[in-house]
């Protein structure tokens, strides 16, 4: 599903990322980027959702080098081929659930369809709340609604930055169990970037990061 | 979702912004357009009422009081010139026309205008009702005095020496008019007029013993049912009293525009009277007037250009306040050119509501202003009428809002996504 083709990145003079191997990842995968803050797993992750050219190597996904395309060819690409569910979520203050969703429709160049987005809201149990502003739901909500915007334009790679910091261990599997479920719907490949050592067993491979170098699969 | 939708969101989501954005921007292009309307509009009237008089001729004081008092009828006149030598000048080869004015009286505030039927066909006024005078004390009203005072055909109207009801000073109550005949509203000055013959006002003002009144009607009356023994002017002629007599001014049209340069010349130079041109004479009024125009319009320019000012900061401070979510729109698919159209399209509907909101200010108070004007002075003033320079301002306060848009856009598609989702990782 993707191909990471010996990637580094040096940001001011420092190297924050060294992968001198060839790692390749398979169609419904799941993946977990571990390792202590600092190590370079968000800069990882921009890396494979194709906001952050690296200094050196080349990133393939779904067989396309996506740093070998035009900006905006690879904006599009990523908005409609990649879901990514950041940290702090990102939602627009200013509109509402369902509008949400569907900028990732309009964004991303596809047929803004609330069918669809009224079937994600149902899965990830968020029916009723489409007209809600992002500041009028719980944590745990505004969580579920970043997910259901990333998988909403049923991308082949789900991302997700720290999706467990800050939640008790119940908390953290529910989210993982609904990561794993919402790329298993749309048979997306899923990687997660975490530090968070009670997660790891539910990876079947890893990229471990270290400061800077190091990896295994 | 499109561009529109989430440019008003935003604009929505900052109400006491976008208020203060709109009443600048309201405010200045309302100034201007005010401007503009006035302008064009009291020019229109101005020009109406000097239209194809090409000089007046009045006695020797200020041009521009003689243009006023015998063309808008709102200064005193200079004074009177002898009748003889005003018929003397009338035969000159270079006059087509001259229509004598003799004033001295009013109604009410309205002033009686000694003249002939000339002057009423030269503003085009046609009667609605009954004739033209054919004897002395007879007057013809116009419009507005109609509309203002409630006179109406075969009413009785007691004058008043002097050109203001505030500075009249005697009535004239053993001489009242009699209403013969009311024209139509015509937009000029006309319609704030009562006409009446020269000889009438000859008649007025002539000293005159109590009871000998009777007498001097009849010998004037015989005299005005002569067509035969009429002057150049259109007046009637009388050997003995003639020399005595006097007008305030005559309205002159030439008999071709070469005279324009000549006749004004001798005029001035070999007679005891003035020449003075109302073309030149409103330019000059407007000029002066200009300075005082200049300084408003520059105003209303200095609110526009605040008000740009205003929307570019609004902007700048609402992307810094918005970069996440516009980083999050790029991790979306957004390109930064669609980002970039976003900003110039938020800047554009901010300006947009701006100027419609001063396009709407601009002609309702004009229409107000307008309103109490036409009831006050002779001026039709309105706000209903749309000028084609509005839609160059229109252009161009759109122009200066997307100018406006412009820098913080251009900050917008510079930013770096992860730059930015980096900063508070």
């Amino acid at each position: 599903m993707f191909e990471l083709k010996h990637v580094g990145h040096v940001y001011g003079g420092r190297p924050v990322l060294d992968l001198p191997e060839h790692i390749e990842a398979n169609p419904g995968e799941k993946w977990l980027l571990h390792g202590p803050s600092g190590s370079g797993k968000t800069t990882l992750l921009h890396i494979i959702a194709g906001l952050l050219k690296p200094s050196r190597g080349h990133v393939h996904i779904a067989e396309q080098d996506i740093y070998a395309l035009t900006e905006t060819t690879r904006d599009r690409f990523r908005g409609q081929r990649i879901g990514i569910v950041f940290q702090q979520f990102y939602l627009l203050p200013v509109f509402t659930v369902l509008e949400n969703l569907l900028m990732a429709h309009y964004m991303a160049g596809v047929q803004q369809d609330s069918a669809r987005v009224e079937q994600v809201l149902a899965t990830l149990g968020l029916a009723g709340r489409e007209h809600a502003y992002p500041s009028e739901l719980s944590f745990g909500q505004q969580q579920r609604v970043a997910i259901a915007r990333a998988v909403i334009n049923r991308p082949q790679l789900l991302l997700a930055d720290e999706p467990t910091s800050g939640l008790d261990d119940t908390r953290s599997e529910q989210v993982l169990d609904l990561l794993t479920s919402s790329a298993r719907e749309v048979q997306a490949t899923l990687v997660v970037a975490s530090h968070d050592h009670r997660i790891t067993d539910s990876f079947d491979h890893c990229i471990a990061l270290d400061e800077q170098v190091e990896m295994s699969a | 979702m499109n561009l529109f939708k989430i440019s008003l969101a935003y604009i929505y989501r900052r109400k006491l912004n976008t208020l203060l954005n709109m009443v600048l921007l309201g405010l200045g292009t309302g100034i201007v357009i005010v401007l503009l309307l006035f302008g064009e509009q009291f020019e229109e009237n101005l020009h109406r009422n000097v239209q194809n008089i090409d000089v007046v001729v009045g006695a020797k004081g200020s041009p521009l009081q003689l243009i006023l008092s015998s063309v808008f009828h709102v200064d005193v006149p200079t004074g009177n010139i002898p009748l003889l030598e005003a018929r003397e000048l009338a035969k000159n080869r270079a006059v087509a026309q001259a229509i004598p004015l003799a004033l001295g009286d009013n109604y009410r505030g309205y002033r009686i205008v000694g003249t002939t039927s000339e002057y009423a066909r030269h503003y085009r006024a046609e009667l609605i009702d009954g004739t033209f005078w054919d004897a002395p004390y007879q007057v013809v009203i116009g419009a507005q005095v109609v509309n203002e005072t409630g006179l109406a055909l075969g009413d009785k109207v007691i004058s008043s020496h002097g050109l203001t009801a505030e500075t009249a000073s005697d009535q004239h109550e053993s001489q009242p008019f009699r209403v013969v005949g009311v024209l139509q509203p015509t937009g000029s000055i006309i319609d704030r007029l009562l006409l009446t013959s020269v000889e009438t006002v000859w008649l007025v003002h002539e000293p005159h013993e109590e009871g000998e009144g009777d007498e001097q009607d009849h010998h004037m009356e015989s005299h005005a049912d002569e067509d035969s023994a009429r002057d150049v002017l259109g007046l009637s002629l009388d050997s003995e009293a003639d020399a005595e007599r006097e007008v305030t001014s005559l309205l002159i049209r030439y008999r071709s525009p070469i005279a324009a340069v000549s006749f004004p010349r001798y005029v001035n130079k070999e007679t005891k009277f003035q020449a003075a041109s109302p073309a030149f004479e409103t330019t000059r009024l407007f000029a002066l007037l200009g300075v005082g125009l200049e300084v408003v319009r520059v105003f209303g320019g200095v609110l526009v250009f605040a008000a740009a000012l205003s929307i570019f900061v609004a902007l700048y401070n609402a992307m810094k306040d918005r970069r996440y979510d516009l980083a999050m729109m790029r991790a979306l698919g957004a390109s930064r050119g669609k980002l970039f159209v976003q900003v110039l399209v938020e800047g554009v509907l901010l300006t947009l509501m701006g100027t419609g909101l001063g396009f709407a200010l601009g002609h309702a108070s004009t229409e107000v202003i307008g309103a109490w004007v036409r009831e006050a002075q002779h001026i039709n003033l309105t706000g209903w009428i749309i000028l084609p320079d509005e839609f160059w301002l229109i252009g161009l306060a759109l122009v200066l809002g997307s100018v406006s848009a412009l820098i913080p856009a251009l900050q917008v598609y510079r930013t770096d996504v992860a730059q930015t989702l980096v900063e508070v990782s």
